[in-house]
């Protein structure tokens, strides 16, 4: 059972596990004592937390092997951890396991001009990478807005996206190999030096795999030629949905553009009063367009966006004239989520992504859910490649507010897969989106995909209860949300 | 023609999973010649009536389609709309179905640039080896929900599910397009590839073969315009032809029995001491070879290169058709098709030797 995070793990000695792993690690590599665990009780998804029962900081790759066999022996629960900037829980503590951290892996081991592509350890920071080869005039495409601070092992095994999808993928379209640990502590080679490798496409099954399958242990990721020539543009729309709707005129227009992004007037309004960069803050809502590519396909397709957003009814399109002006327009962007920080208390960012031709109707129906549990909805995202961000802002001191919130958060996300999309676009499911799971998968999905954990950790403890909930959760959750009387899962027995 | 037969589909599975009975999916057949012989008196799957478009909206930049749909049909819709598969799949003798596109996982020219068919694929249904119907992905380029099990089964060859739908991502298609033609022995084309490899220009495929280095270019007439200003070499007018034959594996350099070995290298992978007659695709990083070096010398040759060789045209099962796994990620594979198909039912040892 995979979810019975209390029940389940290691049931022994706290100092006995620790002394069995202190003897494969370097002094100071094992924290046991309650304050040093304390910075490791939860993820970017905060909301969730539990104390590890242990943590270990390995420097090598044989000492996360010896960890993994102590574990194995012990039958102990391992859960990895990047840099902890997930926002699905997928890096919450087991309370009775080991939280594995590879903080320490942060060698960038190789950098292959003449094959575009770096080998990399699975703590180094996203930026670092780009950072480390652009005297190439190289750099990596994924960006998550978190990519001053989380790792690329992260990122592998969230599938981590970012602004620039829509043009360059996902961390599965921008990684070549991967060296992973399974369970027993071996290690496996995935993938390959060129851009396909023999068999089942396990590079791809790892990532977004949420540490369930293997330990990451190293990284090749490709590297892309830096664009000669950028450029922005930024238009305001006095109705969200013909911004939404600009955004498949966009497409239709034969064009793909790096970056597209909608801002709501509360998100205008809150981003504008932290950074001033100039967004007109009547507007209903705006797009951010990024244009990349060589400096004659730029200049004409920025003039066709233009053009197009003209004829969706912007009441004003701009383009940067400037570098400066170019990261003023960026800048709200970027800011948004803090800038909404600062406007409540806490806020709740959602993740779910929908065919572009549903936006307009799934952000009204966003609202009608808004107004219906009286909590406000900020919605900033990439427009482009139908990926919602709704933030919802609450206040944890408010008795029964946070479960309110989570309460609208499962609506949106059940808006979301009925309007043909999906309940997480780049954030995973980590604990967060278990319940969601089961209204997007039916009971013999599940269980394929329990079986694909089970081939890769027969043992299934490599950050048990995440990602893929059990049927019987799904039994219990769906008993609460019975919906025309259809019972989910009527087969299922109940408790 | 459109027609749903995965009600029925889904039986015959079933009646074949109850009886123990393995079969062997079969499509348009136009790439029976690739991957292993399989034993040919097991009863057959026929996919190819489950067909039709089920959903095609330009601006989501996606189609779905059910698994019989021939690929040149669904490239007809898609160029009403001016789009088209970037990853250029190979269609052999002017057939393939979408299942079989899936399954076998094959992209074109154009894979260094634009992405490969594996990347492509947004979401699948399919049945698994207990005939249960599954749905992974979607439609929507963003989605990290479960695990990635439509592109596990893209090139798995039909071992893990039959194919009954699949959606997959389309892009507009380019404005322009021209091929250059630069005269290049192997290592200066290597050079070139180096060069250009390190600027971001406008090129969707690049190919060397009989001293001549082929470039083709995408993208709005000035880019286009202004990158071959940058490249040098003389317009091919033959160029589409070119790229299509290559595409389709109908240019002459793909005639014929003698073995033809597929290797799939890091780019810059110097070029390999075997004889026979090359063509190098992928601005390095896939290179064709006719040649009856033995399968051991080529396969060693590409490990220790990191790379693997697929022999393309087997005549029989004497020489594995794909690259030998490493023993950890063999055991890997069993359990995952223990896990898909419990009974070994699905296409036995179209893959691999051991089921």
């Amino acid at each position: 059972m995979q979810e019975q995070l209390d029940t389940s793990g290691y049931h022994g000695d706290r100092e006995a596990l620790a002394s069995a792993l202190q003897s494969v690690l370097a002094n100071g590599a094992v924290l046991s004592n309650p304050e040093a665990l304390k910075p490791y009780e939860c993820d970017g998804l905060s909301a969730y937390r539990s104390l590890p029962y242990i943590v270990v900081l390995p420097e090598t790759v044989e000492q996360v092997q010896q960890v993994l066999k102590i574990c194995k022996r012990l039958q102990t629960p391992v859960v990895a951890r990047g840099a902890g900037t997930g926002l699905s829980g997928g890096a919450l503590p087991h309370k009775r396991g080991v939280l594995l951290s590879l903080a320490k892996f942060k060698r960038i081991i190789d950098v292959d001009v003449a094959n575009r592509c770096a080998r990399v350890e699975p703590g180094v920071r996203n930026l670092a990478i780009t950072e480390a080869v652009k005297q190439y005039g190289l750099y990596y495409a994924p960006d998550p807005s978190s990519q001053i601070a989380c790792s690329i092992g992260g990122n592998v095994a969230e599938n981590s996206g970012g602004v620039h999808c829509l043009k360059y993928g996902l961390t599965v379209h921008n990684i070549q190999q991967l060296k992973i640990l399974t369970f027993d502590g071996e290690l496996h080679t995935i993938g390959g030096s060129g851009l396909d490798s023999s068999g089942y496409d396990l590079l791809a099954l790892m990532t977004g795999s949420e540490g369930l399958l293997g330990i990451i242990i190293e990284v090749t990721v490709k590297l892309l030629p830096k664009p000669d020539t950028v450029q922005v543009l930024l238009a305001s729309f006095n109705d969200v949905a013909a911004a939404g709707a600009s955004v498949a005129n966009v497409i239709a227009a034969g064009i793909i553009p790096a970056g597209l992004e909608l801002m709501d007037n509360a998100a205008i309004r809150a981003a504008e009063d932290f950074v001033h960069a100039g967004y007109p803050t009547d507007a209903a809502a705006v797009l951010i367009c990024e244009i990349d590519g060589p400096e004659d396909d730029v200049v004409e397709q920025v003039q066709r966006v233009s053009d197009v957003f003209k004829q969706s009814g912007a009441d004003e399109v701009r383009v940067a004239s400037s570098d400066s002006e170019r990261q003023q327009f960026w800048a709200g962007r970027k800011a948004a989520f803090p800038a909404v920080g600062r406007i409540s208390p806490d806020y709740y960012c959602m993740d779910g992504t929908i065919p572009r031709h549903q936006l307009a109707a799934v952000l009204t129906h966003i609202t009608e859910l808004s107004n219906e549990y009286g909590l406000r909805v900020v919605n900033v995202f990439h427009a482009g490649d139908g990926n919602l961000h709704p933030l919802i802002l609450y206040d944890a001191n408010i008795e029964n507010e946070l479960e309110q919130t989570e309460e609208l958060g499962r609506k949106i996300l059940e808006a979301c897969v009925k309007a043909g999309g999906t309940i997480t676009g780049e954030h995973g499911v980590g604990v967060e989106k278990l319940d969601a799971m089961c209204f997007q998968f039916n009971k013999d999905e599940l269980q394929q995909l329990h079986a694909v954990k089970q081939a890769f950790d027969p043992d299934g403890l490599l950050n048990p209860g995440k990602a893929v909930p059990t049927l019987h959760r799904c039994a219990e959750f769906g008993a609460m949300h019975v919906h025309n009387g259809e019972v989910p899962f009527p087969e299922i027995e109940r408790f | 023609m459109s027609s749903d037969i995965s009600t029925e589909l889904q039986k015959k599975l079933e009646h074949a999973f109850d009886n123990d009975t393995a079969v062997n999916i079969k499509g348009h057949s136009s790439k029976d010649f690739y991957g292993r012989r399989t034993d040919a008196s097991l009863a057959t799957l026929e996919t190819t009536q489950h067909s039709g478009i089920i959903d095609y909206q330009p601006t989501e930049l996606v189609i779905t389609a059910r698994c019989g749909t021939s690929i040149e049909e669904i490239e007809k819709t898609l160029a009403t709309e001016n789009q088209m598969f970037a990853f250029e799949p190979p269609r052999f003798n002017h057939r393939g179905s979408i299942g079989g596109m899936v399954a076998c996982g094959l992209s074109g020219p154009a894979r260094p640039y634009a992405g490969s068919l594996r990347d492509a694929v947004l979401g699948i249904t399919c049945l698994n080896g207990k005939a249960e119907k599954l749905s992974y992905g979607g439609q929507v380029m963003k989605n990290v929900a479960g695990y990635d099990i439509s592109r596990l089964m893209t090139g798995a060859m039909g071992t893990l599910g039959v194919i009954l739908d699949a959606s997959i991502k389309v892009m507009p298609k380019p404005e322009t397009e021209i091929t250059l033609k630069l005269e290049k022995d192997a290592t200066q084309a290597m050079q070139t590839w180096q060069e250009l490899g390190k600027q971001a220009l406008p090129i969707s495929a690049s190919c060397h073969l009989d001293d001549t280095l082929y470039i083709r270019l995408s993208g709005n007439a000035a880019a286009v315009k202004h990158a071959t200003s940058i490249i040098g070499g003389e317009a091919d007018e033959a160029g589409h032809d070119f790229w299509q034959a290559l595409r389709d594996q109908q240019h002459d350099f793909f005639t014929g029995n003698q073995p033809l070995w597929r290797l799939s290298l890091a780019p810059a992978t110097l070029t390999l001491n075997l004889t026979g007659k090359a063509l190098t695709d992928w601005a390095g990083a896939q290179r064709w070879i006719r040649t009856d070096e033995p399968a051991n010398v080529i396969r060693a040759l590409c490990e220790s290169h990191g790379g693997h060789a697929t022999l393309f045209n087997p005549s029989d099962n004497n020489v594995e058709a794909f690259h030998p796994l490493a023993p950890g990620i063999a055991a890997l594979h069993t359990q995952l098709k223990q896990a898909f198909d419990p009974a070994g039912i699905l296409n036995p040892m179209r893959m691999l030797a051991d089921y």
